[in-house]
């Protein structure tokens, strides 16, 4: 598997270190409740198809990356940095 | 603090990274230690990068690209962060920007040769040959599992940096590939 890596590039999988779904960029408020703590904290999808995770380039810039990817095909459908997709939810 | 001179330690002399490790060499392809001097990382805080080119009267490299020439290098380093090779920088540039002294923190090699490209090839998972990667381009990966940061410096010349602290594993993978790829003839 390759991911583009949108500072440097098409890389190889194991420059990467995976960190999970991208729910991470959306932490609830302090005071949102039980609920939303629980499925921030805990609860996640499973897809057979289209997941969006978060990667990091561990061995090239560093950079924090969301991935959009398919993990039946295991098509990479788009990748954007953290902080530009962290920026437009705001 | 540790006051020198001969009445409070003993004389330290300053070994580099791979002393008494290089140089080797095998047909078409040579390994050596680079004394790249002063290194030094520079991250320019957020909308100072005009303010630190000015200061540094050099203009800031693009990713994966270098700037500037022997003994006054800027390398793109990683997102954001670059790194000057071989000259001081100027005091002024702290406000404007996070400098780090970086001399004694890596190991340079320069592997020189037309199998240089071979080489590389079965320890690093980029692309390194000259139609995608020119001189003067840089770029940070892997070297087997370590971290490198690679340039290309001339035809078939390249600059590798590790972690000064994995010199002798670096030494040996590529030493090793060496030997791999100059038994296959």
């Amino acid at each position: 598997m390759r991911l583009k890596c949108p500072v440097c590039g098409e890389r190889d999988r194991r420059e990467f270190y995976y960190v999970g779904d991208a729910v991470a960029l959306a932490r609830p408020d302090p005071d949102a409740g039980e609920a939303a703590w629980d499925d921030y904290v805990h609860n996640r999808d499973n897809p057979a198809g289209v997941t969006r995770d978060l990667w990091q380039h561990e061995a090239g810039c560093a950079a924090w990356i969301v991935v959009t990817r398919n993990t039946v095909s295991h098509e990479i459908l788009e990748t954007a940095l953290a902080a530009d997709v962290k920026r437009a939810m705001s | 603090m540790i006051l020198k001179g001969v009445r409070h330690v003993v004389n330290l002399l300053a070994t580099s990274p791979a002393n008494g490790l290089l140089p080797t060499s095998r047909s078409g392809v040579s390994l050596n230690e680079l004394a790249l001097g002063q290194l030094t990382s520079v991250a320019p805080f957020e909308g100072q990068i005009v303010a630190v080119e000015a200061l540094l009267g050099m203009v800031l490299p693009k990713a994966g690209r270098t700037v500037g020439k022997l003994g006054a290098e800027l390398v793109w380093f990683s997102q954001g962060q670059y790194l000057a090779i071989g000259f001081d920088v100027d005091d002024a540039v702290k406000g404007k920007a996070a400098i780090t002294d970086q001399s004694d923190a890596w190991c340079a090699l320069e592997i020189k040769g037309d199998k240089s490209e071979a080489v590389l090839a079965r320890l690093v998972p980029v692309d390194l040959r000259a139609a995608t990667f020119k001189r003067g381009h840089a770029l940070r990966s892997q070297l087997g599992h370590m971290p490198l940061h690679i340039t290309r410096t001339g035809k078939d010349v390249f600059r590798l940096l590790s972690f000064r602290s994995m010199t002798g594993t670096m030494v040996y993978e590529i030493s090793r590939a060496m030997d791999l790829l100059d038994a296959r003839g």
